[in-house]
This record gives structure tokens, C-alpha cells and sequence, in this order.
């Protein structure tokens, strides 16, 4: 499976992560200072609301960051090594984005994509369809073979967002962002995909970072918690503690709301 | 008393071309029988691909059925004169999920809320001017915002907005297609608040399209479940919400968790 000259990570650690915006000569701060530890076999949740500076965490350690932000501080330690954004993406970290719609070349195939995911991780040609099709079946993608020839339009974001998953699986990456992975999705086809992210990681032992608004899944998902509130992390726990014991306003306020969607019935 | 708009037979189905050969045409939605009353409101839950959306569609007659008919206080929409075919736009209106790519970005936000009354109301630019700083003050946004752009205002505002608009014509029913859907929880209970509100003041009915539950049980007092363009259930809503079809069951069962187990 996976080329294992290299020891699995265990830790992955963001340290002192700034990330700021320039806007007519203002200098917007979007994340502040922000320090947060991955432990690979871990869900560690990242919440908070709108705007709070999840997503910008994510791209900010990863070195992906949009035109006009910019990330003055902060390094990332894979098991106490300092490692450059370029070495950690596609090798140690592998990604799962929001809109599977827009994240995929539309005029490539999926076998395509899984090709030029493992080309990354330095997997030699020849066992390419084998290994795509394991990872394929593995996400639940029935019929791996007609998958692979599909092109992005042909496809539902269910089965999209499946593929987007495989490809994680095929980077080898010990470690998975996913941000929002699920938002877009209708209720049946997202718990299918909680359900298939929990497992990966139960199975693979992987250490996932979940950005998410939504303390639904949060609660059928994570093992940690990390609270955001304008760029900087106001609380982290352990789940039960966020639902049961928050300390902070921010997560009394995201816990309060989530709650009101379930007043009076299914408790 | 006569349904605000009721459907007979609706039935929609799309012609599938691609380049080289014509496939057979796909049905999306099959005799759907349904009344919407006045000032009731009404979910409409599924999936993904469930026709949904297909059915306002049909309903606000955007789209014309293939079979069937939707008739608007008792009258058929397709013989509506241009004074009648006025006088519907001004009691239906709508609010998109994408807030952002439902207005124009050039536009000022006075702007866009005037635009139904500028086309469906024979108010005075001053008229108009006073009826959007009122309509902003009552999804409570500063009227002084009338003065920006959509691209300095948040998800949660811009979806305000797009209320606001819907709101200008004092619409009988409105319709909200997963309107809250991609906006963050707290946003979610400051429009479902508001909705309530709304309601209470004006009494207009609405219709909430979305594909979680939770929300249903909020806002709505009565529930119809689509699967693969037909109706498979119709019920009442209550605090304890119990779906009786395989569907319904499917959707209820995929609610996540209020707290961790």
C-alpha cells in the first residue's frame, strides 16, 4: 500500500500561524496566532462560525492561501521536524474540499486524477489500475471500472465527494483536511460519507482535521474539538466536554444554536 | 375557502439531447396533486434529485408542465390575463439558496430591493425609497446599507437581502428553496427567527424546500415527502415528528446526532 520507508507521523503541529489579508492598504487579520496539534487515529474538529478563520487555517498551514493573503508567521511540525507547505501537501497532508463540483478538472477523467494523485506519492505506473480500483471499492464506489472513465459532469456530488476520499487514500497521506466535506451533500448521501470518514480513520489509523459549522456532525464525528472565534482558538475539549461543559461564549453560543434545531423531540 | 395555488396531474419531464443522438425524455415529476392554503406553512422534503425544485418550478410558473395544471385562487395560470398574470408575480415570490449569485453584483442593494416594486407597483421613486428603508429595518438591516454593494455584506445579510426583495411586493406566499441551507448555525436561527416573525405579522404562507428535517419541525406545520419525482407522503407536523414512508423514515434516520453518544 502505502512506500514505507518512511515510519508513519504521529503528530502533526501548527505553530504561531498568522494569515492576514491586504484590502486598500488595511491589513485584515484572519487568523491569529494560532497553535493547534493533529494526532494521527484522531478527529480533531475545527468550528466556528462564518468568517471565523477555518478555512484560512487549513490553506494558511498548507501554503494554498487565495491572491492578496498572506501568511507572515508560523511553521508546521510533522513529528517535531519542520517541514516547508510544499513538502506536506499531497505527501503528508491530503485534502477534502467543500464543492466536489469545482474541485476536479472537468475535462479529466477520474482515472486521471487518481493518477496524477499517485505520481505525487511516487507510486510506479504499472499498478495503477489495481490500486485505483481497491481505493474505489473501499470509498463504496461499486462499479470501480466505469468510475474510473467518468468524466466530473457525468457524475453525482455524493459520488464525487467518494472520489475525492479515495484520492486521499491514494496519496498515502497520513494525515486528511477536510473542510466542510459534507455541506453540500442531502442528509442520506452525507451520513453515508460520515459514516465512510470514520471508518478510514478507525482502519487506517489516519489523524483528520474536520472544518465544519456544523455541530451535527461534529457530535457523530470528532474525539476533539477546537473553537474559533475571529482567527484565534478560544476553546479546545474533548466532545463531550464542548456539548456538556462549554466554557467560552463562542462555543456556549454554537452549542446553544445546534440544540434549538432539536427542541422538544429526538433527543 | 379556495387554495392559494393548487396543482392537478403535474407532471415535468425534460428532453435529453447531447450532441450526436437524442435520448428519450427523463420525468422528473409525476402527477402531483397538492393545495396550498393561504397562510399555512408547508415543507417539501428529499434528496438530492427528488424533483423538488422541479415542483416550485412548476408551481410559480417559471417552467411549463408537461401534463397538468397549477391554478392560482382558482384560476387556471396558463389563462391568466397580463393584469392577473402582474397580480400573481406580486403574491408569489422567492429566495434562492445562493444569495450571491442571486443579485447583481453591480448593483447597490436599494437597488435590488426596489426592483420588484419598480416593475410590479406604480410606486414613486420617493415611495419606493421609503418602502426599502422599511423593508431592511424589518429583516433588521440598517437602512443606511441601502447604500452598498452585495460584495461588502456577509452571507448571512445578503441572504437578508434577498428576503427583503421577496418581501417588497407584500407577497402572499413565499417560498424559500433551501434557503438557509449553506449558511452557518447561528445565521440559520437569526432567518428561521425572523421567518417566524414575518409570519406572525403578515400571516402569508410559505414554503420551505429543503432536505433536512430538523428544520421542518421548526418552521412547518405540515409535510410532503418527494422521491424520484413523486409524492409519498403528506402528514401533519408535530413535536415529535414521525415520518411514516420508507423515505421519510430514510431521511429521519440520517438526522445527525444532537450530542455525542
Amino acid at each position: 500500500m502505502l512506500t514505507s520507508d518512511i515510519s508513519t507521523p504521529r503528530t502533526l503541529e501548527i505553530r504561531g500561524l498568522s494569515v492576514c489579508a491586504t484590502r486598500r492598504g488595511h491589513h485584515i487579520d484572519l487568523v491569529r496566532n494560532l497553535s493547534l496539534t493533529l494526532n494521527t487515529g484522531e478527529i480533531l474538529a475545527l468550528v466556528g462560525a462564518s468568517g471565523s478563520g477555518k478555512s484560512m487555517t487549513c490553506a494558511g498551514a498548507q501554503g494554498v492561501l487565495p491572491p492578496g493573503v498572506i501568511s507572515p508567521h508560523g511553521h508546521v511540525l510533522v513529528d517535531g521536524v519542520h517541514l516547508a507547505p510544499r513538502a506536506l501537501r499531497g505527501r503528508l497532508v491530503s485534502t477534502v474540499l467543500q464543492n466536489p463540483r469545482s474541485a476536479f478538472n472537468p475535462v479529466r477523467t477520474m482515472f486521471d486524477h487518481a493518477c496524477e494523485v499517485r505520481r505525487v506519492a511516487a507510486a510506479s505506473p504499472a499498478g495503477d489500475k489495481t490500486a485505483v480500483r481497491e481505493a474505489f471499492l473501499e470509498v463504496g464506489l461499486e462499479d470501480a471500472d466505469t468510475v474510473m472513465d467518468l468524466y466530473p459532469f457525468e457524475m453525482s456530488g455524493g459520488m464525487l465527494q467518494r472520489v475525492m476520499i479515495a484520492l486521499a487514500i491514494l496519496s498515502g497521506a497520513p494525515f486528511i483536511f477536510a473542510d466542510e466535506p459534507t455541506t453540500d451533500l442531502d442528509l442520506i448521501v452525507q451520513a453515508r460519507i460520515l459514516d465512510l470518514l470514520s471508518g478510514l480513520v478507525a482502519r487506517r489509523g489516519l489523524g483528520m482535521l474536520l472544518v465544519t459549522h456544523d455541530m451535527g456532525v461534529v457530535a457523530r464525528l470528532a474525539t476533539r474539538v477546537a473553537v474559533m472565534e475571529a482567527g484565534q482558538i478560544v476553546e479546545e475539549a474533548p466532545v463531550a466536554d464542548i456539548f456538556h461543559a462549554p466554557r467560552h461564549p463562542a462555543t456556549r453560543a454554537l452549542v446553544a444554536a445546534h440544540l434549538k434545531l432539536y427542541e422538544g423531540a429526538i433527543a | 375557502m379556495t387554495p392559494l395555488l393548487s396543482a392537478r396531474g403535474l407532471t415535468k419531464s425534460y428532453r435529453r439531447q447531447s450532441l450526436l443522438r437524442s435520448h428519450p425524455p427523463r420525468q422528473v415529476l409525476s402527477e402531483i396533486n397538492l393545495d396550498i392554503e393561504p397562510g399555512e406553512s408547508l415543507a417539501i422534503l428529499g434528496r438530492s434529485g427528488s424533483g423538488k425544485s422541479t415542483l416550485i418550478r412548476q408551481l410559480l410558473g417559471l417552467e411549463k408542465p408537461s401534463a397538468g395544471s397549477v391554478h392560482f385562487e382558482g384560476r387556471d395560470l396558463r389563462q391568466l390575463s397580463q393584469a392577473e398574470r402582474k397580480e400573481f408575480r406580486r403574491a408569489v415570490q422567492m429566495v434562492f439558496q445562493d444569495s450571491i449569485g442571486a443579485v447583481n453584483p453591480r448593483h447597490k442593494v436599494g437597488r435590488i430591493i426596489a426592483e420588484p416594486l419598480r416593475h410590479l407597483t406604480s410606486l414613486t421613486s420617493e415611495q419606493q425609497k421609503a418602502r426599502v428603508a422599511e423593508l431592511l429595518s424589518s429583516v433588521g438591516i440598517d437602512p443606511a446599507d441601502a447604500s452598498k454593494f452585495p460584495g461588502q455584506m456577509s452571507g448571512g445579510q445578503l441572504q437578508r437581502v434577498c428576503i427583503a426583495r421577496a418581501l417588497a411586493t407584500d407577497p402572499r406566499l413565499l417560498v424559500l428553496d433551501e434557503a438557509v441551507s449553506n449558511l452557518d448555525i447561528l445565521l440559520q436561527g437569526e432567518i428561521i427567527d425572523l421567518i417566524h416573525t414575518l409570519r406572525q405579522k403578515t400571516g402569508m404562507a410559505v414554503i420551505f424546500i429543503t432536505h433536512d428535517l430538523r428544520l421542518v419541525r421548526l418552521l412547518c406545520e405540515r409535510v410532503v415527502v418527494l422521491k424520484a419525482g413523486q409524492m409519498v407522503e403528506m402528514s401533519p407536523v408535530d413535536d415529535r415528528l414521525d415520518l411514516t414512508s420508507q423515505e421519510g423514515r430514510a431521511l429521519q434516520d440520517a438526522v445527525l446526532p444532537a450530542t455525542p453518544r
